[in-house]
């Protein structure tokens, strides 16, 4: 109960702000992998132009969540799902309503840089092509090229877009997987756990890309990296077995943990 | 001053190395075993096969008249007869309709010379009597009898003679019996494969389905013969014999190995390819055709292809539909009687004169070229398609 307290709380300080509307609402979600209750009453607003943040240790439902808000668990047999997530109003799983329209509304970034094994140019141009988005040709080649500058990633690759999007190093691959995310021109990006797989350096090109991403996407993040979560995140969820423990702005979480379990969490007692 | 003590001593540590080296090498051995017993295999098919590339020809005098129409033997002094093959003889008059210019006149050819005589310059056992032998002696002397290189031996068809016994209507019977399993097989092997993989939902039924196929894979190709019988002879009525029921028959017996192998290459595709794909909100159908397949054609034509190799090879399938016959002629299409090399290796096996055996070495030979370019085209096709990352 005093989870939920605390996250109804959130939510009416920050509809008297005026600035926030909430994007993505998850009401009363359930989720079993056959007799594994895996996530447990879900209830979260999640705002428009902002990055939030999913933290808790690894098992704790945090990914699984993700996954729920653009589908890919249907890909999962044996996966039930109870409760409602809506995107702008619009419950995502309406009867009628095919996951593949979800998807691309709601675009999704892998823990793995997973580029197909094309070149720089079709890895971006391939999905907005069978989306209809552009034709082949002038309009495509813009596209192209405005996706790779919004990944930060044009400047390194324009002389080579020809050039297998497997041959450049893993940061600048997962640059490529972004872009090739906003060339669909989703509303929503989900990103699990983006730098796990990076050096350093490379993740502090993809946060700061974040940073700038979110003034026109909304950004949900995954992440095992509570630094991280404080770097970039406006919102931070903790989730402990399956239930969202606490959620709340980002300094809140991490400067005054209403809940015990959040402060042990990130002062590192468990997880 | 550097010390020499047992700082670095592990007690066992000898015999740990020494029993490691020990399997080393049992591994090493059995493989050398097996390419000594390769080596022996292929060595003994060329020393008894490359004979029979080449044949023995007579150099004779044939006088082009009417008699030898209706009756070709008469063409030839009882000297030349008993050592000229009689198939060659009976071709007679047929060159004759073929070019009406040798009528009546007298000319020097190259006649075929009989198995017995070919065996004798050989050096094999044969069965020429004396007179014949120092007939062939002194002809041998005067540059009379030539050993030439075997065009009958790709350019005929079995023969009960056996210097006119030919591998040509076997290897297109081959040829035929392949196109068909092929055409059959291989996309359903890889549609299948592709449904079961990409498409079907994991549950008791498919695995079920899953299970079978494997075990499919793993019958005795004879019962897939047996098969073909009840279904395509006797229910269907499909011609006995024929490429069409062989290659049939062969495309059930590769069904399995296609499908196993075409699953294994689109498994081989990472899981991540497919989920990059679902996030972007491709279907599974765009994602099949444009990301996996191109990864996993190289394995799937790898498989197909083998699993052909495989069917060319087999003979106790094709034995039971009846294409062991003996088929003088080439077909000409898929509905006509035909053999196929393996079932002609086997008809010559038995048979009792001495220049099948050679044959028998030769065709293996043949066989065994067409085999390796088939897997040699795996290899290159493999290599082409190859996607690198």
């Amino acid at each position: 109960m005093e989870q939920q307290n605390i996250n109804i709380n959130v939510a009416k300080r920050e509809k008297d702000n005026k600035d926030l509307r909430v994007k993505v609402e998850a009401r009363d979600l359930d989720l079993w992998y056959s007799d594994n209750h895996a996530l447990r009453n879900i209830n979260m607003d999640i705002y428009e132009k902002k990055i939030t943040s999913f933290i808790g240790a690894s098992g704790c439902g945090k990914s699984t969540f993700l996954r729920c808000l653009n589908r890919m668990n249907d890909l999962i047999s044996d996966v039930t799902i109870k409760g409602k997530i809506s995107v702008d109003g619009h419950n995502i799983y309406a009867p009628g309503v095919d996951e593949v329209a979800v998807r691309k509304k709601i675009g999704m970034v892998f823990q793995q840089p997973n580029p197909f094994p094309k070149s720089i140019y079709e890895n971006v141009a391939y999905a907005p092509l069978m989306h209809d988005i552009v034709k082949k040709g002038s309009d495509c080649d813009e596209l192209v090229e405005n996706s790779l500058k919004g990944a930060g990633l044009w400047e390194e690759v324009k002389d080579k877009l020809k050039e297998p999007g497997t041959a450049l190093s893993g940061g600048q691959q997962q640059r490529l997987c972004i872009a090739r995310t906003i060339a669909v021109k989703p509303d929503i990006i989900l990103m699990d756990e983006p730098t796990s797989a990076l050096d350093p350096i490379s993740t502090q090109t993809i946060e700061s890309l974040m940073l700038s991403l979110k003034e026109q996407f909304t950004i949900i993040v995954v992440t095992h990296n509570m630094q991280q979560a404080t770097r970039v995140a406006d919102y931070t969820a903790f989730f402990h077995l399956g239930e969202i423990i606490e959620y709340n702005e980002t300094e809140q979480i991490f400067i005054n943990p209403q809940v015990s379990k959040t402060e042990q969490y990130i002062t590192g007692q468990f997880g | 001053m550097e010390k020499n003590d047992d700082y670095f001593y592990i007690p066992q540590l000898k015999k740990r190395n020494r029993n490691g080296k020990i399997f080393k090498w049992v591994c090493a051995s059995a493989l050398i075993s097996a390419l000594f017993f390769l080596f022996i295999f292929l060595f003994d098919m060329v020393r008894q096969g490359y004979p029979a590339f080449t044949q023995a020809y007579i150099e004779t005098e044939v006088t082009f008249n009417e008699d030898l129409k209706s009756n070709p033997y008469s063409a030839f002094d009882s000297d030349s007869f008993s050592i000229i093959s009689r198939a060659w003889m009976r071709g007679l008059p047929r060159m004759m309709d073929e070019d009406p210019s040798l009528k009546g006149t007298e000319q020097k050819i190259w006649a075929l010379a009989n198995a017995e005589v070919d065996q004798y310059i050989k050096g094999h056992p044969h069965k020429l009597r004396d007179r014949e032998q120092k007939i062939v002696d002194r002809m041998l002397e005067e540059g009379s009898i030539e050993s030439k290189f075997n065009v009958i031996f790709f350019l005929t068809g079995d023969s009960k003679i056996p210097e006119n016994a030919g591998f040509y209507s076997a290897i297109i019977g081959s040829l035929l019996t392949l196109l068909v399993t092929m055409t059959i097989a291989v996309p359903i092997g890889i549609m299948t494969a592709i449904y079961l993989e990409e498409f079907a939902p994991d549950n008791k039924f498919t695995q079920f389905i899953e299970i079978n196929i494997n075990n499919l894979a793993a019958i005795p190709s004879i019962l897939f013969g047996l098969l073909g019988l009840a279904i395509f002879i006797i229910f269907f009525g499909v011609p006995r014999s024929s490429p069409l029921v062989g290659g049939m028959t062969l495309a059930l017996m590769s069904l399995p190995i296609i499908i196993v192998s075409s699953k294994a290459a689109l498994k081989s595709v990472p899981a991540t390819i497919r989920q990059a794909g679902f996030g972007l909100g491709l279907t599974r159908w765009q994602i099949v055709r444009d990301h996996v397949l191109p990864l996993s054609l190289p394995g799937m034509l790898t498989g197909s292809i083998i699993a052909l190799a495989q069917a060319i090879g087999e003979t106790a399938p094709l034995i039971i539909v009846g294409m062991i016959a003996f088929v003088p002629d080439a077909a000409t299409n898929i509905l006509e009687p035909a053999t196929v090399m393996p079932a002609q290796i086997y008809t010559w096996s038995g048979m009792p004169e001495r220049m099948y055996i050679e044959k028998t070495a030769a065709g293996i030979l043949v066989l065994l070229t067409i085999l390796l370019s088939m897997n040699g085209v795996a290899i290159y096709l493999r290599k082409k398609f190859h996607t690198k990352w």
